[in-house]
């Protein structure tokens, strides 16, 4: 692997434009499969999500999933599509083992779905509007395991796994118009318009939308132009960038290696690249020609799919508030600060957040509990807060112990405690652990009169006006009632025990 | 009766047979497998069997028999047994496709005719052999050997499903599954004097026929009457949801419509380019005096034009190579059938699925693969493969046409008898002149059934008829087709079949 000489990216953006383009393919969580009735699940053991239509066995014939026609519809309609009222499958034909069939069943001249548009917003809050060609239906393909060998590759390779559990898993293809005029902000766009479309396929729930389980999988094109110059530069196609922050900076690493190459007066080559996440480059990966010859022809298998305006009205009225405007909306009723409100987003806690405050707690209250007791604890558990086991009710529960004055901030994290560890509802832990504040003077007054005691001196500095040090005895009474006292309780009765006026 | 009369009665018979108790299901087997056994195997023998299911149809009888004996309700054609062209898939039994690709492949699933055959309670002999992949005229291209013509041996059965109408007419079942993509069960059933059925496309599920050309292929009845194929039409017909292209309409009313019996009014429709020249004259003699019998029931006869029929044999040989080349793809050797290794070099995926391609294909098979790969290629698309589908548009427009002015319409179902064994198998495209006036019924999606003619003066070998009936309308094809077998049986004085030479009787156990 040769390391490819690069421009750095301000001296690129100095001398080019870069158009890009996204090809991003989305895995929807249908029950069935695109064209089988065998199960949609990720993760079971290799080949056991199978039937003899998606092993492509001798005989078998196609039938379309309705579910997954809906749920391209549903992404069309998100992407402000036109939806097609009659459209047809057909078959992409290439040997692959991965490819039961050698022949992907996809759609071709006639997308289901085509035409739309998405604004994206940048970070700064600019608004930058990506037109999208066309959204249409496909099946995936197994999946392929290269054992042995140094690269992981098919090249080099001591033998292939394949595990056709993904073989016919219902995809939806969005694939953009040239996107020009994002200048030196393309790596941003890149990875925002990626993270917008699997915010939107989440939000519809067709999708699980996971990037890590390869649920929304991104193909970035890149190419570059001199400035003035109208026509395209030679593009290059970087394959399966399956992270955010990957489309972002492979992205920005095209547009440098472009640049070197471009600035060297050599033709940047027409392929795909392969991205490497531990070195942050690309390399090369097969030709690629619009003259690639698929073979493509009507499936005649599957009748043509019709689309009455009631069943896409229908579904438009399904459709799910737009998440932009959502955010929009979310951010003013709760009056967080931009900078809290990104954070909040940045950590996808928005519908944790909206759950709570639906459930009762203040949006202050909220924020306060995810973004910092679960969030710190999610994080030394590893996992996302999301995910800690927290439901909001508890939140609301816990917030609502706290100004009853129940139990107090401390005592409310030791109930946390409780939940995490499975012992009941915030109400039980605080009964069952005896964390309620102890209100009861008696004991208090005992507790005072010991850590009186035990400071002689400090109990002469209150006594001669120097009130600020009884700090120092609300301490010792907190300790020695393992933080179940009311401080503020505390430090009256210490007072008066002084006879000193507070 | 006899065993050797039982075996030629029509499934008909044989049902009544079995209701009224005069026989039993086992016995009906098991005289057809005698029969297997006796004239199927050896040098000489019919060799229409690849396999042979005899433990199977046995206990399916013997179940029949219990249930019947016990008073259960039980379809019309229970316990009357059926061979299955080998490109059907069944579990318990091997699907070659008459390739050595997938010798030995047990299928994991029934077809879906095959669930509906097992569902009426219908014992399977066995599986029938084909040109491979359903690729011939003449069942020549059978890795397995050729089956021989029950009334020539040295002759051949048709093809593809030359095994099916070979099996019928020897007697070794009284019922057979065709598949029929451009006359894969009409020119074998005009060549063996049997009848043959291919329905209107839809009307009986694809699912686990293996796919030669999807947007022809077409799974249909073969049989000695005209009667007994529209029973079993009923069996294996209707809506199938495994089967995005099957109708919605029930299979229902065919038998009804054979047991008619007029034609009185009807107008039948005489297609004028599918007669004539090109046409041998003893099939000339039999069509035209089976348009007379048909206009003596009662039937006006008209000449019709069909101009773009001409196109139909190009147009046939661009689509179905095309599809075959994609639906053929799946074959490679990764997940089944038969996988070969490169002899030399390195061992890549792409070199086995080549070398295994290479091995398991016969020539006809590859033939079709190239020609379809290279209509369906950029470039040259447009010219082949759109251009094909434009004529079939016009024959489309051509049987529209037609059936506004007539019922049925009527012609030879092939131009010749059949021709000898190895005669044309060097000769691909005089081959596939066999199928010339059968191809419109498949790139138009009509129904169309073959009876028997009689037979041709100058050889004596067996002429086909054939009626074509709109799409949906195959209960017209029953109707006419019962009249004419009737009057023609009548002049006869009994089957045709009655006047095939007796088959010897070979010492082989069964066949392979």
């Amino acid at each position: 692997m040769s390391v490819d000489t690069i421009l750095s990216f301000e001296e690129a953006m100095e001398k080019y434009d870069p158009v890009l383009g996204f090809e991003v393919h989305v895995e929807l969580n249908t029950k069935t499969k695109m064209f089988s009735s065998a199960p949609n699940e990720f993760g079971d053991a290799p080949n056991t999500n199978v039937n003899e239509v998606c092993l492509g066995l001798p005989g078998v014939l196609p039938v379309v999933n309705k579910k997954a026609v809906e749920s391209s519809i549903l992404i069309g309609l998100a992407l402000n599509c036109k939806i097609a009222e009659h459209c047809t499958f057909a078959r992409k034909q290439y040997f692959y083992p991965d490819t039961p069939k050698n022949f992907q069943t996809s759609q071709y001249e006639d997308p289901i779905c085509y035409d739309g548009w998405l604004d994206i917003e940048l970070e700064d809050g600019t608004i930058f509007r990506v037109e999208i060609e066309r959204a249409h239906m496909e099946e995936d393909a197994g999946k392929l395991t290269h054992m042995g060998g140094a690269t992981g590759r098919i090249q080099g390779a001591d033998f292939s796994l394949v595990d056709y559990n993904r073989s016919g898993v219902p995809l939806v293809e969005i694939v953009t118009k040239p996107i020009e005029g994002a200048g030196s902000r393309a790596p941003e766009l890149a990875k925002a318009y990626v993270a917008a479309v699997r915010e939107i396929v989440k939000n519809l729930g067709v999708s699980d939308a996971k990037m890590e389980r390869g649920n929304v999988r991104c193909d970035a094109n890149v190419s570059l132009r001199p400035y003035g110059q109208e026509k395209f530069g030679t593009r290059t196609e970087t394959k399966n960038v399956n992270s955010l922050r990957a489309v972002e900076n492979a992205v920005k690493f095209e547009i440098q290696r472009h640049g070197a190459v471009l600035d060297s007066g050599v033709k940047i080559i027409q392929e795909t690249r392969h991205w490497h996440e531990d070195t942050k480059s690309t390399t090369s990966g097969r030709p690629k020609s619009d003259a690639d010859d698929y073979r493509y022809f009507p499936e005649p298998d599957l009748v043509p799919i019709v689309t009455t305006s009631e069943w896409v009205e229908e579904l438009r009225s399904r459709l799910p508030e737009p998440p932009a405007a959502r955010r929009k909306r979310l951010q003013a009723d709760w009056g967080y600060t931009d900078l809290e409100f990104r954070d909040v987003v940045n950590a996808a806690l928005l519908d944790e957040i909206e759950e709570t405050v639906t459930a009762g707690a203040s949006a202050a209250a909220a924020r306060k509990w995810w973004m910092g007791e679960i969030a710190r604890r999610a994080k030394l558990a590893d996992v996302d807060p999301a995910a800690l086991g927290v439901s909001p009710a508890v939140v609301v529960e816990i917030e609502k112990l706290i100004a009853s004055g129940a139990i107090n901030d401390k005592l409310a994290r030791k109930v946390l405690d409780g939940v995490l560890e499975g012992e009941g509802t915030p109400s039980e832990i605080v009964a069952k652990r005896g964390l309620a504040v102890v209100s009861d003077d008696a004991p208090l007054q005992k507790a005072i009169d010991e850590a009186l005691a035990a400071q002689p001196d400090v109990a002469a500095k209150i006594r001669a006006g120097k009130i600020q040090a009884v700090g120092a005895i609300v301490g010792g009474v907190m300790k020695a009632t393992r933080g179940q006292a009311d401080a503020g309780r505390v430090r009256e009765l210490i007072l008066a025990t002084l006879g000193v006026e507070g | 009766m006899s065993a050797n009369e039982l075996i030629r009665s029509s499934a008909a018979v044989m049902a009544a047979k079995l209701a009224a108790g005069e026989v039993t299901s086992v016995e009906l087997v098991q005289a057809h497998l005698d029969r297997i056994a006796a004239v199927d195997g050896g040098d000489r023998g019919v060799h229409a069997f690849l396999h042979v299911n005899t433990e199977e149809a046995l206990a399916v009888a013997a179940d029949v028999d219990a249930r019947r004996a016990a008073g259960e309700e039980l379809h019309e054609l229970a316990g009357v047994p059926i061979a299955v062209k080998d490109l059907i898939v069944t579990k318990g039994q091997p699907t070659t496709a008459g390739s050595k690709f997938l010798e030995g492949w047990m299928s994991p699933y029934d077809a879906t005719v095959i669930k509906k055959l097992r569902a009426a309670r219908m014992p399977i002999l066995g599986k029938t052999n084909l040109d491979e992949f359903a690729m011939g005229s003449s069942t020549e291209h059978s890795a397995y050997g050729p089956t021989r013509n029950p009334w020539d041996l040295d002759r051949i059965p048709g093809g593809s499903g030359g095994g099916s109408a070979a099996a019928v007419a020897a007697f070794e079942a009284p019922l057979a599954l065709g598949t029929d993509t451009g006359g894969s069960i009409r020119q074998p059933g005009a060549v063996t004097g049997t009848v043959g059925v291919k329905p209107t496309y839809g009307a009986v599920s694809r699912y686990g026929a293996i796919a030669m050309a999807s947007s022809l292929d077409q799974i249909g009845p073969v049989s000695r009457t005209v009667l007994d194929s529209a029973l079993l039409q009923e069996v294996i017909g209707g809506h199938d949801p495994f089967d995005s292209t099957s109708l919605s309409d029930p299979s229902t009313g065919l038998a009804a419509a054979a047991r008619l019996g007029n034609v009185e009014g009807m107008k039948i429709g005489i297609i004028k380019e599918l007669h004539g020249e090109g046409y041998q004259s003893g099939v000339e003699t039999r069509f035209n005096e089976s348009l007379e019998l048909l206009r003596g029931a009662g039937a006006e006869i008209i000449e019709i034009s069909c101009p773009n029929f001409g196109y139909a044999l190009g147009a046939y040989y661009l689509i179905m190579p095309s599809e075959a080349s994609s639906n053929l793809a799946k074959f490679d050797g990764v997940r089944f059938g038969m996988r070969t290794l490169p002899t030399e070099g390195s061992i890549t995926i792409e070199r086995v699925m080549s070398a295994t391609r290479a091995a398991g294909f016969g020539d006809e098979v590859k033939r079709r693969i190239i020609l379809g790969t290279y209509a369906l290629s950029a470039g040259y698309y447009d010219a082949y493969y759109g251009s094909a589908q434009k004529v079939r548009t016009l024959i489309q427009r051509d049987f529209a046409a037609a059936f506004a002015q007539v019922d049925v319409l009527i012609s030879p179902t092939t131009p010749t008898t059949a021709f000898k064994l190895g005669e044309k198998i060097d000769d691909p495209l005089s081959m596939y002149l066999n199928d010339v006036a059968t191809i419109p019924a498949n790139l138009a999606g009509v129904p169309g059934l073959t009876l028997p003619g009689g037979l041709a003066d100058e050889d004596g070998l067996p002429v086909g008829i054939q009626l074509l009936a709109p799409a949906r309308e195959d209960a017209r094809l029953y109707r006419v087709g019962a009249v004419l077998e009737s009057l023609l049986e009548a002049q006869w004085g009994g089957p045709l079949l009655d006047r095939a030479p007796a088959l010897a009787q070979n010492s082989a156990k069964e066949a392979n």
